[in-house]
């Protein structure tokens, strides 16, 4: 390509001056830039209205997307269903018959669990759901990970409420807008969030790594071996998230630290299930008082 | 197109409708990460920048020097990056194109292509740096990125061609 000499103003003094005056104006740009770069580290939900204000205008487009991806995906899943649906009644006729001693079983536990609560004076704080949603669109060309919810303020989502799937933790609100919210994903860098041991209660930390897996540090002192396969869910600790929620799983053994992968896979998201902010009990109070039927053998 | 008027020869065409298609495609490209994945992994190309550089090369008098500071608000406002990082960020390569620019006499695609990879790849780095700590584990992925930005670019530099009313007749 030839050089094109446009740029060059000639001996025109005004035109000489407001090509100076571009280059001024970008520099100052770039410095306004800086500052408001140093600003959002310093405060990262600042200018969330700004950010909330084009997500109000993006989002239904976002949405209709995310219709039509959904739709278009569907049909070879219809189609399928549609010639094996017989075949797939028997299957679950038989499966309903199987389970249903278990199930019997379980209301018998459940019911025997409740009464052991109560006896215990255990305090349940209920979790409830605000709202379930749809994950629309993401940060997909920034190191950060974000998503956007299609529900906001106006349908009760508040900042800090946690969102599950159907299979595990997603992440927490971090921005909402009166249509939209915005989510930070438990595999950011910045999401931390307190885990432990399905199995025997371990406590430890989930902390995203930037590249879709999750690092399982041990919140304990040493040499604690952390088994592939090992599955963490949140502990409830730091009242943000509700307590039994999975998280993710461990791919190696390892001592105290492991990598683990999220439960819940982002392409997979289906529905988000946005929750109320889970609070512990005020313990203090319930311990102050004398418990006899701890103490009563 | 107006016929060429004799007494105009050597004098800069007058502005056509790159004026306004060249900003619109820009914020358009920003606006690509409203596609409806939830990417685990950033794997997508800045468009937004890609096509700014494009124009730049293909047309550079169809922006303003400053055009790259509201460009680049507005592709912080829906990328996820902290705001500011592409203000900042995209004025920088605007400017070092425009001095590169200024040295080189002669551009052929390849020189185009190089000086792309080279403000695509400034740009995604120093994000990268303002963006997330040091300890998080994205340098292999953000490689991957600038890889797929530099083999979408000859596609952006072909449409930029097509949209450029200067060759559209």
């Amino acid at each position: 390509m030839a050089p094109q000499r446009n740029r060059r103003p000639g001996f025109s003094r005004r035109a000489q001056y407001s090509l100076f005056l571009g280059y001024v104006i970008a520099g100052a740009g770039a410095l306004f830039g800086a500052i408001l770069l140093g600003l959002s580290a310093i405060n990262p939900p600042a200018y969330q209205h700004l950010r909330g204000g084009i997500r109000e205008v993006t989002t239904p487009v976002s949405s209709a997307l995310d219709w039509v991806r959904r739709s278009v995906g569907n049909v070879p899943e219809a189609i399928g269903n549609y010639f094996f649906v017989m075949s797939e009644n028997e299957q679950l006729r038989a499966e309903v018959k199987a389970t249903r001693p278990v199930l019997v079983q379980a209301q018998s536990i459940n019911r025997e669990n409740a009464r052991l609560r109560a006896l215990l004076r255990v305090q349940d704080v209920p979790v409830q759901s605000v709202v379930t949603a749809r994950l629309v669109n993401s940060s997909a060309s920034s190191t950060r990970r974000f998503a956007t919810l299609n529900a906001g303020s106006r349908q009760g989502v508040r900042v800090g409420q946690p969102v599950r799937g159907p299979e595990g933790l997603i992440g927490r609100i971090v921005e909402v807008s009166p249509n939209t919210a915005r989510v930070l994903l438990i595999v950011d860098t910045e999401s931390i969030v307190p885990v432990r041991r399905a199995q025997d209660g371990l406590p430890a930390l989930a902390i995203g790594r930037g590249d879709g897996l999750i690092d399982i540090r041990s919140a304990n002192v040493a040499n604690i071996p952390l088994n592939s396969g090992d599955l963490f869910v949140t502990s409830g600790t730091g009242g943000l998230y509700p307590p039994n929620v999975p998280v993710a799983r461990v791919m190696r053994n390892a001592d105290d630290a492991s990598l683990a992968r999220p439960m819940a896979s982002p392409d997979a998201f289906d529905f988000a299930l946005v929750q109320s902010a889970f609070q512990p009990p005020p313990e203090p109070a319930t311990q102050a008082e004398p418990t006899p039927g701890i103490d009563a053998p | 197109m107006t016929p060429i008027n004799a007494s105009r020869i050597g004098a800069p065409d007058p502005p056509g409708r790159e004026v306004w298609l060249a900003p619109v495609t820009v914020m358009l490209g920003s606006l690509v990460t409203l596609v409806p994945v939830i990417a685990t992994v950033p794997f997508l190309p800045p468009f937004g920048l890609m096509l700014l550089i494009a124009w730049r090369l293909r047309r550079p008098d169809c922006f303003k020097t400053w055009a790259a500071v509201p460009l680049g608000l507005f592709d912080d406002l829906v990328s996820g990056q902290p705001l500011g990082s592409a203000m900042l960020l995209w004025t920088i390569a605007y400017l070092a194109i425009d001095i590169v620019d200024a040295r080189l006499v002669w551009r052929s695609f390849w020189h185009d292509f190089a000086i792309a990879a080279g403000g695509v790849a400034f740009v995604l780095v120093a994000g990268r740096l303002v963006a997330t700590g040091f300890t998080a584990h994205v340098d292999t992925v953000l490689l991957v990125q600038i890889l797929i930005a530099m083999a979408f670019y000859p596609l952006i530099a072909l449409l930029v061609a097509r949209w450029d009313p200067r060759v559209a007749e």
